[in-house]
């Protein structure tokens, strides 16, 4: 039953084979016996879980379940739930009990019906690749526990891969749902940017966050996505656009499809053997009818460099709500106002978060907002029209997710310019607001290597057509890590 | 709250001269690599209101000056006549109703601060 997919998990439901309840334990249970070894979740709380479970049982009898209600899934948290602790893996929100849902959130548990296992750990306000940056200590990867599981979504992809879930939410602001996906074997899809609701969902750079689905599938991230998507009025960018029902075009055959090969994604830079499994996956592709085209993006290489200056810019704007004054930590010793606020911040701020807090300060502070605000700014619309340049050519584009397979715990913390590389081949989406998404294509000394597919604006039902039709024609996403 | 607009000081080595990039290029080229002093470190957390102890400061510092050096790739890039990218989508602020939509949920949201009374946050005095 673990194992199953969210399509035959929910006939199961349909069928009376098991009930939620009985479901939502059997993960439960998974959950107390591994999460010690994995550290996936940072807060469990079966009674609120199963009270769920029941309700949907009830709504399964009545005959108005809907496509996912009772299925069980792992919140990122990040997203605010009522009633639930939401940390953002940090020390100051270690203990904010959220007086209210996200609108993922919201739609997940009042619409669809699902059922919340518990929230899953991440870098701390999703700042990070590896997960360490938590203040509730580092996820290790189900596929070997001395490696990462990559991040910022870190706790979720770790949970799906070691089935502690059947899936999970994640954000996405520089690579967060697709890098874990790619170093967990996973299906992570980062919508274009407003089509999923950031209401609820805690602020790091506003341009650029956007929530996503984590699963084994992409069938399985087509039925979640249709949960979370929708125009919102809480969220001042959201789209207002028509629903869409990303399974329609699953199974669309790929004869004619052109994939666009950036010349920059295949130089140098990313390790041999995973290039040449991402190499195999388009040869793949090759036989399933696609034709490739090589595109180019001159500006990718800026992608790091501006979006060092953007998101910690929008970050030190975004995290100065965290004043000690409101919610959240504060610290139990100061002689004043402006003391309460400095030590409020540096004890309940970790290393990472308060670094990107001061270059954010420092590049939006005056003499400086030009040089490096502006023309990171310039440089993301750069960025950005390359992929408008390489979309003339091609349908969908193609590379590596991450330039290696899954690091060693402590390898790259010491060094955060080490650390921001990892994320070099999925910043440029974020800048331009694109859809990508991660899906596994093979291994590498045992640990999972991800394909990146990057989609023009709104294109995610293409996206998760052409990564299903792989799946349809490989197995790569359907094993599994040993972790009992 | 943090106030980011402020003057950060004279110490800076990078001259203001934001339409004429080579003029920049070749200040950071001057300077070799563009550095932060510890004082510039201090100054920047005092602005982001984060308290720093002297070792952290200096842990710091060698830790921005990394970033930074990454960073500064951005500055050898012509950039002239392109329009600044604030946002994914070319779209305008959406604009509401001057009207109340959300309810009074007052009392949930103080539950969780650090400190009320009667309706209202408690901080240290702000006035004498």
């Amino acid at each position: 039953m673990i194992n199953k997919s969210l399509k035959q998990l929910s006939q199961a439901l349909a069928a009376k084979q098991i009930s939620s309840v009985e479901l939502s334990t059997l993960f439960l249970d998974r959950i107390e016996r591994l999460n010690p070894t994995l550290n996936a979740f940072v807060t469990v709380d079966r009674e609120k879980s199963l009270k769920m479970a029941l309700a949907a049982d009830a709504r399964i009898a009545a005959g108005t379940a809907g496509p996912l209600t009772g299925i069980p899934i792992a919140q990122k948290d990040i997203f605010c739930a009522e009633g639930w602790t939401t940390t953002c893996g940090s020390k100051m929100l270690a203990n904010f009990v959220s007086p209210y849902d996200a609108t993922v959130i919201h739609k997940m548990h009042a619409d669809a019906g699902m059922v919340s296992l518990g929230k899953t750990n991440m870098d701390e306000f999703a700042m990070g690749s590896s997960n360490e940056t938590s203040f509730f200590g580092p996820v290790r990867n189900p596929w070997d526990t001395s490696r990462v599981p990559g991040g910022s979504s870190g706790g979720s992809a770790a949970a799906v891969a070691a089935r502690l879930a059947p899936a999970a939410t994640g954000t996405d602001t520089g690579g967060s749902i697709r890098q874990p996906a790619a170093l967990c074997n996973l299906t992570g899809l980062k919508p274009t940017y407003g089509v999923v609701s950031r209401y609820g969902m805690i602020a790091f750079a506003s341009s650029l966050d956007q929530g996503g689905p984590m699963a084994a599938s992409a069938e399985d991230c087509a039925l979640l996505l249709n949960t979370m998507v929708g125009f919102d009025e809480r969220d001042s960018t959201s789209l207002d656009r028509p629903v869409e029902d990303y399974t329609r075009d699953l199974e669309k055959p790929l004869n004619g499809l052109r994939i666009g090969l950036p010349k920059e994604f295949f130089g140098e830079g990313c390790d041999a053997e995973v290039m040449a499994a991402v190499r195999a996956a388009i040869a793949e592709y090759e036989k399933l009818g696609a034709t490739t085209v090589e595109v180019s993006l001159p500006n990718s290489h800026l992608s790091v460099p501006a979006y060092y200056v953007i998101a910690p810019a929008e970050a030190s704007s975004n995290l100065s709500r965290f004043d000690g004054a409101r919610y959240g930590y504060r610290a139990p010793e100061y002689d004043n106002l402006e003391q309460m606020y400095e030590k409020t911040r540096a004890q309940g701020f970790g290393a990472e978060v308060k670094r990107r807090i001061m270059i954010g300060a420092y590049v939006l502070s005056h003499g400086y907002y030009d040089a490096y605000y502006l023309q990171a700014q310039r440089i993301r619309r750069l960025i950005a029209n390359d992929f408008v340049e390489a979309f003339k050519s091609c349908d969908v584009i193609m590379g590596p997710t991450s330039p290696s397979t899954a690091f060693k715990l402590g390898e790259k913390a010491a060094d955060p310019v080490q650390m921001y590389l990892s994320d070099i081949y999925t910043i440029a989406v974020n800048l331009a607001g694109l859809p990508g998404m991660s899906i596994p294509c093979g291994f590498v000394g045992g640990l999972p290597v991800g394909l990146q597919l990057i989609g023009d604006y709104f294109a995610e039902g293409q996206l998760l057509n052409v990564a299903h039709r792989y799946q349809q024609a490989t197995d790569w996403h359907q094993r599994r890590a040993a972790v009992e | 709250m943090l106030r980011l607009g402020g003057a950060v000081g004279k110490t800076f080595m990078i001259p203001y001269n934001a339409f004429h990039f080579k003029t920049l290029c070749a200040a950071i080229k001057s300077s070799d690599p563009m550095s932060l002093t510890l004082e510039q470190v201090k100054r920047i957390a005092h602005l982001a209101r984060i308290e720093i102890s002297d070792d952290e400061a200096l842990t710091t510092q060698g830790h921005l000056n990394g970033i930074f050096q990454l960073i500064e790739e951005m500055q050898a890039v012509d950039t002239r006549g392109v329009e600044p990218m604030a946002h994914a989508q070319d779209v305008s602020q959406r604009l509401r109703e001057d009207a109340v939509t959300e309810g009074d949920r007052r009392a949930a949201y103080q539950a969780v601060a650090p400190d009320t009374e009667a309706g209202l946050y408690l901080v240290p005095k702000v006035i004498e």
